[in-house]
């Protein structure tokens, strides 16, 4: 943990309120930056944020320390965008359905051309969206946050092997997404 | 061996949680196909894991809503804990009453009983 947020973590948990804002200040925009991959939506990811500090302030004579602070916001804002996300999807009376196929309408092209790292990046930023939001959740807050599987289970309140199983679907359908078969590869393959 | 029974340990080859048997092994290095998707997979968590750094930035106003939003959770706090202080306090003044009584019903019973007895 960098010193000066640790030092803040302290004077915080000792009842500075300024210290806490301090922290805020230091770590909004990256606690904004993982709501957004999490919900796929500003709008969201705003409410999210807000709702992850607060439980942050309330919970703060929790944090033991052990843990990188901008972890345990992980954590939390794993937490608050899956209850946002419920919620959510019960107002709209849909189903978050992981079966649900996601239709790929882009034209085949070669591999090849998306060796380009830049490109690759900013599609994939593309395929992330595309993503059935439980698939999503899972893939970003371990391959991109590097969160174990125990606290995303946790955090997403399901079991270790289901969190593995939508890893495992995430990645699948993100290396389907970005590496599309050229037909008839997909020709000679049936 | 064919190439589908792999597909699900080549990802997690790619990110080393899994590490392939001798067969599946000897599969991946004789088949372009596997071969292509074992990179594939590599390229996907190298992007994701470059991502790691990147912090988009949020639309202003944001900042000024969390602490908003902070400084009104704090002040509910404040009020709710001064309620509860209240309330122990009372709570605290009527345990005491209680105690002092009693402790003076049986002073006096045992003045009485005391009394009783002498006479």
């Amino acid at each position: 943990m960098p010193q000066d947020v640790a030092h803040l973590v302290t004077a915080a948990r000792d009842g500075d309120r300024a210290a806490f804002d301090e922290l805020v200040r230091a770590t909004y925009a990256e606690t904004f930056t993982l709501a957004l991959r999490l919900t796929g939506n500003e709008e969201d990811a705003r409410d999210v944020v807000q709702d992850a500090y607060i439980r942050a302030f309330r919970g703060l004579s929790r944090f033991r320390g052990d843990a990188q602070f901008s972890t345990w916001m992980y954590r939390i804002t794993a937490n608050c965008a899956n209850t946002h996300m419920v919620k959510r999807a019960k107002h709209r009376h849909e189903v978050l359905d992981e079966a649900n196929p996601i239709a790929d309408d882009r034209p085949a092209s070669d591999p090849q051309l998306q060796a380009d790292a830049t490109a690759l990046r900013s599609r994939l930023t593309d395929a992330l969206e595309d993503l059935p939001p439980k698939l999503r959740q899972v893939v970003v807050l371990r391959d991109i946050y590097d969160l174990p599987h125990e606290a995303i289970a946790a955090e997403l309140g399901i079991s270790e092997t289901a969190a593995k199983v939508r890893l495992h679907r995430a990645r699948k359908k993100l290396r389907e997404d970005l590496f599309p078969r050229r037909v008839e590869e997909a020709a000679d393959a049936v | 061996m064919r190439c589908e029974e792999l597909s699900d340990d080549l990802a997690a080859t790619a990110d080393g949680s899994v590490l392939l048997g001798r067969n599946e092994r000897r599969h991946v290095e004789r088949c372009l196909r596997c071969q292509a998707e074992l990179v594939q997979y590599r390229k996907v968590l190298r992007a994701m894991r470059a991502m790691r750094t990147e912090v988009l930035e949020p639309a202003p106003g944001l900042l000024s809503d969390i602490l908003a939003n902070l400084e009104a959770a704090g002040e509910r706090r404040a009020i709710r804990s001064m309620i509860q202080g209240h309330r122990a306090a009372y709570l605290g003044g009527l345990a005491a009453a209680t105690a002092a009584g009693a402790a003076g019903a049986i002073v006096y019973a045992n003045r009485a009983r005391r009394v009783r007895a002498a006479s």
